[in-house]
């Protein structure tokens, strides 16, 4: 490229990032002639800021997206889409997705994938109820007691045993992606399949019904707030901070966006990609914990496509699969898209298959904006 | 093996006064095989504080191989790297930065989706209790060392550095190596990918890093540019040093004369 051309390009760029650098102009000194040179490509500049902002952030497009499904939904169904007990109940449902979304956002982040979700949450299930089974009340078990004689402790040695089976799963995964360089995507359908099996052998096939953990879904710690989606909101907020204000999420978007650059500069690639799967695993075995409170039972055929309902909201919120970029706020919406969408559909009377036709397009013109954005960025 | 000529030692006038002085930076006699290939054979090299030193070569003369025993990616098979004079034992890229060596690779090695305060202090992260990085601490702290460095292309420290020019992020990587060298900064042909603005802008900030007392190693395939820029030079060729030249000594046919084996002005080892 001759240095004409450099520069033309340069200018190019200019124009793109004139925005940003306009609201910031953070080096000083020498930097100010450059940065009044960009104001020209300013004024070249038709399209309104906003649309250009919209377009940008992948979180504000989404977002946006949301906020008009719902509003139409509201238009169509008043006073009984957008009453206080739907949004509660969507919010219900959409917790456990949440938390299991969090900690694939960060394996999305490494450029990675997780599809071993389902076998994480059934796992988590089946060992939170083998957990209880351990400790015998009366002539039965822990798992026999109906949900107002449970006791705290009960409810600490079944979340011990679903994290624990989400931890086993996730250093499995992340030693076999990280240490053995197997393709994510092929080490995790392993462990999905593997982790199910084990499941199934557990259980001989047949699921276990438990009341004793209903207190941690449906009690209230706060009045009027329902335990599982507190829960949620907790895990995006340590999602958020592990993310984005962590050294751990810079390093995981490091990696996910050069694993070259990320070990020349010293980090130890393997083992934070261990590190990184075993928070996925964790994640899908809390789930699994909390899916067992909250439906009263394990579920071992239930949760098969978790893991894309999990790696579609993560998409729709924003991180890109290529890693590098990733948003926890994105995810939480991008969990709502789906939910809002299918009861939105079900309360105006629309099949509900629908949904699945819509989140299909909408993840497909997600990704495709994703791309566009890295296309537009790598211009150079 | 090694070229010898029997004037070998006519231009060692300014050669002697520099012997005097430790070496930042110096191979000595470093032997490198990889399998049935000798990379070195017996290659010595000398880098002074506040030098830029450029090391040139034909491709295959041992130049990158050189410079990665002396960056800690491949050790040494025999002869030693010493830092000041003293012996140091390179096995890692990790202890050469402890020791004050940085390197510019190539392909940069910037992770593109960051932004350039984040790639700048990747995994040094100023911390606040323990876990959580301190992005405005990283932020002011890098612009400072950039307005120091003169790295104005850099206009905004918030947006990934793949939305950067060629120029601009090889600026990036340069300016971070000098801001956490202690003694030498390596660079493996900073300029080969980069336009003719873009190059003076970066050779500009090679000579302001020197200024500031490092020593600057620098690999170049572009002679003229070399003689820009460098206060010494030396010649690599199949893996040994066949000449060295202060500035205003050589010039591009004599350079061309050492790559090719026809001139040398070093005593056989």
């Amino acid at each position: 490229m001759s240095d004409i051309q450099d520069e033309a390009a340069e200018t190019q760029h200019v124009i793109g990032q004139a925005e940003v650098a306009a609201i910031d102009a953070t080096v000083e000194g020498d930097a100010v002639p450059e940065v009044a040179a960009e104001g020209a490509g300013v004024a070249v500049d038709t399209k309104p800021a906003w649309w250009r902002r919209l377009l940008a952030s992948p979180v504000i497009m989404t977002f946006f997206f949301l906020i008009v499904t719902m509003v139409i939904f509201s238009v169509l169904a008043p006073g009984t889409f957008n009453t206080v007990t739907n949004i509660q109940l969507l919010a219900l449902n959409v917790a456990i997705l949440t938390v299991v979304s969090v900690g694939t956002t960060f394996v999305i982040a490494t450029a990675g994938i997780d599809l071993s979700i389902p076998s994480g949450i059934v796992l988590g299930e089946v060992f939170a109820v083998k957990a209880l089974s351990l400790i015998q009340v009366g002539s039965g078990t822990a798992a026999d007691v109906p949900a107002d004689q449970t006791k705290l402790w009960y409810i600490i040695v079944a979340l011990a045993g679903s994290l624990a089976a989400g931890l086993i799963l996730g250093l499995v995964n992340g030693f076999t992606v990280g240490y053995l360089r197997i393709p994510p995507m092929l080490a995790t359908l392993g462990t999905l399949g593997a982790g199910l099996g084990i499941a199934l052998l557990m259980q001989n096939g047949v699921n276990i019904a438990t009341y004793a953990l209903n207190p941690v879904a449906t009690g209230q710690l706060i009045p009027g707030l329902d335990n599982l989606i507190l829960i949620g909101l907790v895990v995006v907020v340590i999602g958020y901070v592990g993310m984005h204000k962590a050294v751990f999420g810079r390093h995981t978007l490091a990696i996910g966006s050069s694993e070259e650059a990320a070990s020349r500069v010293g980090l130890n690639v393997e083992r934070h990609l261990l590190k990184v799967y075993t928070v996925g695993g964790l994640a899908s075995g809390l789930g699994g914990f909390l899916a067992v409170a909250y439906f009263s039972t394990t579920s071992v055929a239930g949760h098969s496509t978790d893991n894309l309902s999990a790696i579609t909201a993560v998409a729709l919120g924003g991180t890109s699969l290529f890693g590098g970029v990733a948003t926890i706020i994105g995810t939480l919406i991008g969990v709502w898209i789906p939910a809002v969408l299918q009861n939105g559909f079900i309360i105006v009377g629309v099949q509900p298959y629908w949904q699945m036709v819509a989140v299909g397009v909408v993840l497909i013109l997600a990704i495709y904006a994703d791309q566009l954005r890295r296309r537009a960025r790598n211009r150079r | 093996m090694c070229v010898t000529v029997d004037d070998a030692t006519t231009s060692d006038g300014a050669g002697s006064a520099r012997r005097a002085r430790t070496p930042a930076l110096a191979a000595r006699s470093v032997v490198k095989e990889f399998g049935q290939v000798r990379a070195l054979r017996g290659a010595s090299f000398e880098a002074m504080a506040g030098e830029v030193t450029a090391l040139i070569g034909d491709n295959g003369a041992g130049k990158s191989t050189l410079v990665k025993c002396m960056s800690g990616v491949h050790p040494p098979d025999g002869g030693t790297i010493e830092v000041d004079g003293k012996a140091v034992q390179l096995s890692s890229p990790i202890d050469a930065e402890r020791l004050g060596i940085e390197t510019v690779y190539q392909d940069l090695a910037l992770a593109p989706d960051l932004d350039a305060a984040s790639n700048v202090f990747l995994g040094r992260e100023i911390r606040r209790f323990k876990i959580i990085y301190d992005q405005a601490a990283m932020r002011r702290q890098t612009a400072k060392s950039f307005a120091d460095l003169g790295v104005g292309m850099v206009q905004d420290l918030r947006v990934p550095v793949a939305s950067f020019s060629g120029g601009q992020r090889q600026s990036v990587a340069i300016a971070r190596a000098a801001m956490w060298a202690q003694h030498v900064i390596l660079l493996d042909e900073p300029t080969a990918a980069l336009g003719v603005i873009q190059t003076a802008k970066v050779l500009d900030l090679i000579r302001r890093v020197r200024d500031r007392g490092l020593a600057v190693i620098f690999i170049s395939h572009n002679l003229p540019q070399v003689l820009e820029v460098s206060d010494h030079i030396e010649v690599l060729r199949l893996g040994a040093r066949v000449a060295r030249f202060e500035q205003g000594e050589a010039d591009v046919d004599r350079l061309i004369a050492a790559i090719s084996g026809a001139f040398t002005n070093e005593v056989a080892a």
